[in-house]
């Protein structure tokens, strides 16, 4: 399963990417190991819109599949700068491209995060799974 | 620490591996959850043509000249009225009238009898069948290993299938089971499924299931689906999944499925006294299809609500439909609860609205 170098991983499986580009926006998540284990996404729900908070480690949507249904978390504390209406509308996306198109929302953080895994600590965690 | 129970692998492991399929322990057996997307594979079979392994499933043969007897005895339904190359939907319950499995039984000849189990209940059932068969001149018998079962469903199944035989499939009725050659080699072929399209189901022996496979897989419009494409498929067409709708809890009546029960058939049966009773009175719940109105799908063990947000009732199996767009759900709903009025499910921690409609959800053209 894919686990690209240049991005952060939370244990709930979301990714975070942009932690050291300009302005502190960073694009957030699922990873392709949480895409594949839910199977196809039907229904992607995501409580804050623009302009509202996140605070990392709390429930923020969810992510349903044919066969199951897991909450989404945020990885990250800071105000929502955009979500991605297109996988709101077909979450499929998620499955086809999740580290691509498949992005869920942005976020400009106020902190840099504490306790993100980089690509080495994720793939241990999803191989002990 | 004791060691787990390894699970089984059916005689088309490898090829699911092959084909990418993603193997999960379901009663026991390994088997394909889905290969690509599981949506493709319903939406072949409402289509064109789904390929699965039910190899899990359990073949019990009763046999002897008082076979269609010890299954009239063992049995809720009426075996003995039933034809040979002729199949029935029925059940087996116990003593209390709480169903243990339910079944289909083909009768291959006079003395000869196939009752399919469920994965879950292959024991049990072999197990109740023995123990009921006793007092009757009739062996029973379980060669589940020896067979496997692959069913090709769909509306272009007939088609396909008779590129591979020279059986008469046209003659097959619904419900009906015929001995023929597929792709080679020897087959029962059936004419049943739990999809809500025509199809087929092939018993074969364990060593020749890759060689009917693969001649069927090699056709173009042919999909291999998995359990996540049999489930959603089962429950758009209405179909209890024992474990969900039926337990050893629920009485057929309340899974209006009374008909399968013949109380009066003229020998006595196992479970008839309790069951007699529960047909003289209205069951205290019931099972009904509900379709969401929103997109968060129902799930197993959901409560269901009243509108002033009293819990009504318990939600048995619910999915996503890919043929209706929306999610739907079997749910057993308590006797007198208004069904118009402004029924919801609650879906962790939130109600959302549903709606109570007649079964099943699709019904093939």
């Amino acid at each position: 399963m894919s686990v690209p170098e240049e991005l952060r991983y939370s244990e709930e499986h979301e990714w975070v990417a942009g932690l050291d580009g300009e302005g502190g926006i960073v694009t957030v998540g699922i990873t392709a190991h949480a895409a594949d284990a839910l199977g196809e996404i039907v229904y992607l729900e995501l409580q804050p819109a623009e302009g509202d908070t996140v605070e990392a480690g709390e429930v923020c949507g969810e992510v349903e599949s044919t066969k199951s249904v897991s909450d989404l978390y945020s990885p990250v504390t800071g105000e929502v700068t955009a979500v991605n209406t297109a996988a709101l509308d077909e979450p499929k996306v998620i499955n086809d491209d999740p580290y691509g198109e498949g992005w869920i929302f942005k976020v400009r953080i106020a902190d840099e995060p504490g306790d993100l895994l980089d690509a080495t600590a994720y793939s241990k965690l999803i191989e002990e799974d | 620490m004791p060691a787990e129970t390894e699970a089984v692998k059916t005689p088309l492991y490898d090829v699911h591996v092959g084909l990418s399929g993603q193997m999960v322990d379901f009663a026991g057996f390994l088997m394909p959850l889905r290969y690509a997307s599981e949506t493709a594979e319903h939406v072949a079979v409402r289509t064109a043509a789904g390929l699965f392994d039910l190899s899990h499933m359990g073949e019990i043969f009763v046999t002897g000249t008082g076979a269609a007897a010890a299954l009239d005895h063992a049995l809720v339904g009426d075996l003995s009225a039933l034809a040979v190359g002729r199949a029935r939907y029925t059940m087996i319950c116990a003593q209390d009238g709480g169903v243990l499995d339910d079944l289909i039984v083909y009768r291959l000849a006079d003395e000869v009898f196939l009752v399919v189990a469920n994965a879950a209940n292959i024991a049990v059932v072999a197990d109740a069948l023995t123990e009921r068969a006793a007092g009757f001149d009739a062996a029973v018998e379980d060669r589940s290993a020896a067979y496997a079962l692959v069913a090709l469903q769909g509306p272009l199944a007939h088609e396909i299938l008779a590129r591979h035989t020279d059986a008469p499939l046209a003659g097959l009725k619904y419900y009906a089971i015929l001995a023929g050659r597929v792709a080679g080699v020897d087959a029962l072929i059936a004419r049943t499924g739990y999809t809500g399209e025509d199809g087929f189901e092939l018993f074969v022996s364990a060593a020749d299931a890759v060689a009917v496979w693969r001649a069927l897989a090699a056709e173009e419009q042919v999909v291999p689906a998995g359990l996540a494409a049999r489930d959603s498929l089962r429950l758009e067409a209405g179909m209890p999944l024992y474990g969900n709708e039926l337990t050893a809890e629920t009485t057929p009546f309340e899974a209006n499925l009374g008909r399968v029960v013949k109380l009066d058939k003229p020998v006595d049966f196992v479970g008839k006294k309790a069951l007699a009773a529960q047909a003289a009175t209205p069951p205290g719940r019931r099972l009904v299809g509900l379709v969401a109105r929103g997109r968060r799908s129902p799930r197993q063990g959901y409560a269901v609500l009243t509108a002033a947000g009293l819990p009504c009732g318990v939600v048995t199996s619910g999915a996503p439909s890919p043929t209706l767009g929306r999610p739907i759900a079997l749910a057993y709903l308590d006797t007198g609860v208004v069904e118009e009025d402004g029924l919801a499910v609650d879906v962790r921690g939130r109600p959302e609205a549903v709606d109570v409609v007649a079964l099943p959800f699709y019904k093939r053209h």
